[in-house]
């Protein structure tokens, strides 16, 4: 099996498997119990805390166990909005944001707050300039993703994180879902508020993430409960998935140099090839895109044929965001960025992880070179 | 450009007349311990300076290790040239041009401490910034604001160029200053105490009073970790002292009228903290007691309290604010561990209204109907002691899980 889905999800390391089964069996105390019993699963948690902390870069009190990406994203910008609803209601994103991210926006848009979404240009990047003249005096969160899920375009996050510097009232969020372990990220330096990490993109688990929470900065619970998490995000601590989550993350930045390297080698490969056949234009910008991730579209032959052609090879690529494969839309993303209708509803997304081989590449080249020759045949008829 | 050394100021030290030779060697060792991941470097110091020249290690890591040491005023990454103004020329081009962004500023400051070199210290000034001028295009010299500040100090050995000067933690060094024993209760005062004894160069060993089941081994565990980190502070480890206090407690609970409870506890406390301070040779006992922050803190009380012992109680904390203190407590990174919700044996048995004006007599004649000395011998006894050192590798006993 070629997997090339792992801005999807990513297969979870065996090792990670076994700190959760360990945990899970071993240490399945409440870390709010008083016993000793509960004391050492509020041990792990706190050390899965603070070696997660360390590898991004930040405070263990800044970080804050969530379910994932998505919930990462919803408790950022509705915390952030409604807990400072009192000094305004103006808020900024771009339009090519994570559906957690811009869905929330829409719930709030109802609720009485103002959306600003920015456009994108052709390579899918939001302008700095664009950012700071839409900030208001009741502007009170700026919300742009890192890496995009579905063409991988970096963000200029530390220019506008430097513009931000004189704007100290805005609340600042990252979705850094896709970035996380491939594409580098000083937290402090963009000044950065609130940060969004999914353990399921880096070989943890689903169901695990984080958000950090800048020290002083302050957001709105979604939860009510037991008020764990600082009182952020009520509900008994997944003690055994933030043990997995620390593991993935320290196991996949500790591959990461190395590996980075031969990930850069394999986007070439599959970008050079792939560019020489006819029928497929690359959506992927050249500059400043992530290395794990290739968007490209199929002339006059339908994405979803396309996966399930590669299916039988043993081959799986993505149509667009998994999230939103389902829906049978065009991309969002491509269309934000000017790519036709035509071509934004047959967009492939190729997405590496470490463990993809120049030899699956090659296979998978080749593969993608007769499929799209035998369909191209077939619906051109 | 690669720093090859870093000059240390020592600030106070330097005042201490025929004491110095011994703050130095202090400075020295705890700058030794702190750099032992760096096998490399070597320290060389004199009287009024210290330099670590690094020798090719990671110059940027052994700042960050600088920044926590007692003792050092503030100190400057260097480089050695030679007393020759072509070479003090050519190296400061380097130095600055490896700093230098566009657009901006920079000014030299020259000093002579041997006033022989051939140059005062307005023509180095004027020899290097012309220099400076002339070869980087776009600099401009802005001598109140500057972006880059030139140091240049001619020295008899050598002459020293640096552009930064870096605030140390200042105080005097490790252990200059003799030992005490520190009453740790888990709060957010004591370690602020802890710290700001060692800082004058006290070696510090902390006392904990631990009363099971009334108290958590969660709550001791707290301790433990906040003697960790003073372990960090003060370079090396520290011994922790944990009293059994449970017979202690209920025998005041069973004796002394409930509103002056919290007033002899403090005396037994303090009895058997004096009682571990002679056995280990110390000639004081820290506090964290700050002047009316809570009934057991007011003058009458500490009056009351300090009966049982003359030797001297220090409080580093006695006139500050609770604020802060906690500002202190968050900088030296202790706040979050105190602030976890344990009961300690300060806040368990805590009367509904206790004295705020204990008068001695009072409490002596409440404690005069029972004989606390053998129960406070055998708590002194009893008392675990633990070497504490740094958290470098935190709760190992997982470690295969992470």
């Amino acid at each position: 099996m070629i997997y090339f889905d792992n801005s999807a999800t990513t297969k979870p390391y065996k090792e990670v498997l076994n700190s959760f089964l360990t945990v899970s069996s071993e240490y399945f105390g409440n870390p709010s119990s008083l016993h000793s019993f509960g004391g050492q699963a509020e041990k792990l948690l706190s050390q899965a805390r603070e070696q997660s902390a360390k590898l991004i870069g930040v405070k263990p009190n800044e970080l804050y166990f969530t379910s994932g990406g998505t919930e990462s994203n919803n408790l950022a910008i509705k915390g952030a909005a409604l807990g400072n609803r009192n000094r305004g209601r103006h808020l900024i994103t771009s339009s090519v944001e994570h559906p957690s991210v811009l869905t929330a926006m829409e719930q709030l848009e109802q609720e009485g707050f103002e959306i600003t979404r920015l456009p994108v240009d052709k390579a899918g990047r939001v302008s700095v300039e664009d950012v700071k003249s839409s900030i208001r005096k009741d502007t009170i969160l700026v919300s742009i993703m890192q890496v995009n899920n579905e063409v991988g375009t970096i963000q200029p996050i530390k220019e506008i994180g430097h513009m931000l510097k004189s704007h100290p009232s805005v609340i600042f969020h990252v979705d850094a879902v896709q970035g996380i372990g491939k594409v580098h990220l000083d937290i402090y330096e963009s000044r950065i508020d609130l940060l969004s990490i999914s353990a399921h993109k880096i070989h943890g688990l689903k169901g695990t993430g984080a958000l950090f929470i800048r020290e002083g900065v302050r957001i709105a619970p979604l939860f009510s409960g037991g008020n764990q998490e600082r009182k952020i995000r009520s509900g008994t601590e997944n003690v055994a998935g933030a043990v997995a989550m620390a593991k993935a993350l320290r196991m996949t930045l500790d591959k990461s140099a190395e590996a980075m390297k031969n990930m850069v080698e394999l986007k070439n490969l599959l970008r050079n090839k792939l560019n020489e056949i006819e029928e497929i234009q690359i959506n992927t910008p050249i500059e400043n895109s992530a290395q794990h991730i290739l968007n490209f579209s199929l002339k006059g032959i339908k994405s979803e044929v396309f996966i399930h052609a590669l299916e039988q090879k043993n081959i799986f690529v993505s149509t667009t965001s998994a999230c939103s494969s389902k829906k049978k839309a065009p991309s969002n993303t491509l269309l934000q960025m000017g790519v036709p209708e035509e071509l934004a509803e047959s967009a492939i997304r190729i997405s590496l992880s470490f463990d993809n081989t120049e030899e699956e590449a090659r296979k998978a080249i080749l593969e993608i070179e007769k499929t799209v020759k035998h369909l191209g045949r077939v619906m051109n008829k | 450009m690669n720093y090859d050394r870093i000059l240390i100021r020592y600030g106070e030290i330097s005042t201490k007349g025929r004491n110095r030779n011994k703050f130095v060697d202090k400075l020295r060792k705890s700058v030794r311990i702190a750099l032992t991941p760096f096998p490399n470097i070597k320290i060389e110091a004199s009287r009024d300076r210290m330099y670590v020249l690094l020798n090719g290690e990671n110059g940027i890591e052994i700042i960050k290790k600088l920044k926590n040491i007692f003792g050092i005023q503030s100190f400057s990454p260097a480089i050695k040239v030679e007393r020759e103004m072509e070479s003090i020329k050519e190296a400061s081009l380097t130095l600055v041009k490896s700093l230098y962004l566009e657009g901006q500023t920079f000014k030299v400051t020259a000093k002579r401490s041997d006033k022989t070199f051939d140059l005062n210290t307005d023509e180095i000034n004027n020899a290097i910034g012309g220099h400076l001028l002339t070869n980087i295009a776009g600099i401009k010299v802005d001598v109140r604001n500057p972006d880059i500040n030139l140091r240049v100090e001619v020295r008899k050995e050598a002459v020293y160029l640096s552009c930064e000067t870096i605030k140390g933690a200042g105080g005097l060094p490790s252990e200059s200053s003799g030992k005490a024993m520190l009453m740790l209760s888990g709060g957010i005062d004591s370690p602020v105490a802890g710290y700001m004894a060692m800082k004058r160069g006290l070696e510090i060993e902390a006392v904990h009073f631990f009363s099971p089941p009334f108290t958590s081994e969660r709550a001791k565990e707290k301790v433990i970790d906040l003697s960790k980190k003073l372990a960090e502070m003060a370079g090396g480890s520290i011994k922790l002292h944990i009293v059994p206090f449970t017979d202690v407690q209920q025998a005041i609970r069973e004796q002394v009228p409930e509103n002056y409870t919290m007033t002899s506890t403090r005396r037994m406390m303090l009895r058997i903290t004096d009682e571990i301070r002679k056995k280990q040779e110390g000639l004081a006992i820290i506090t964290g007691e700050s002047l009316g922050q809570v009934a057991s803190q007011t003058l009458e009380s500490m009056y009351a309290i300090n009966e049982v012992t003359n030797t001297p109680i220090l409080r580093p904390l006695i006139s500050m604010d609770k604020t802060d203190i906690i500002k202190i407590a968050s900088e030296i990174d202790t706040l979050e561990i105190s602030n976890r919700p344990y009961e300690d044996c300060c806040t368990i048995f805590v009367p509904a209204s206790p004295k705020t004006k204990p008068k001695r007599e009072k409490v002596n004649q409440y404690e005069s109907y029972f004989d606390f000395e053998p129960l406070i011998q055998e708590a002194v006894q009893e008392v675990e002691t633990l070497v504490i050192k740094p958290d470098r590798e935190p709760h190992s006993e997982f470690s295969e899980l992470f």
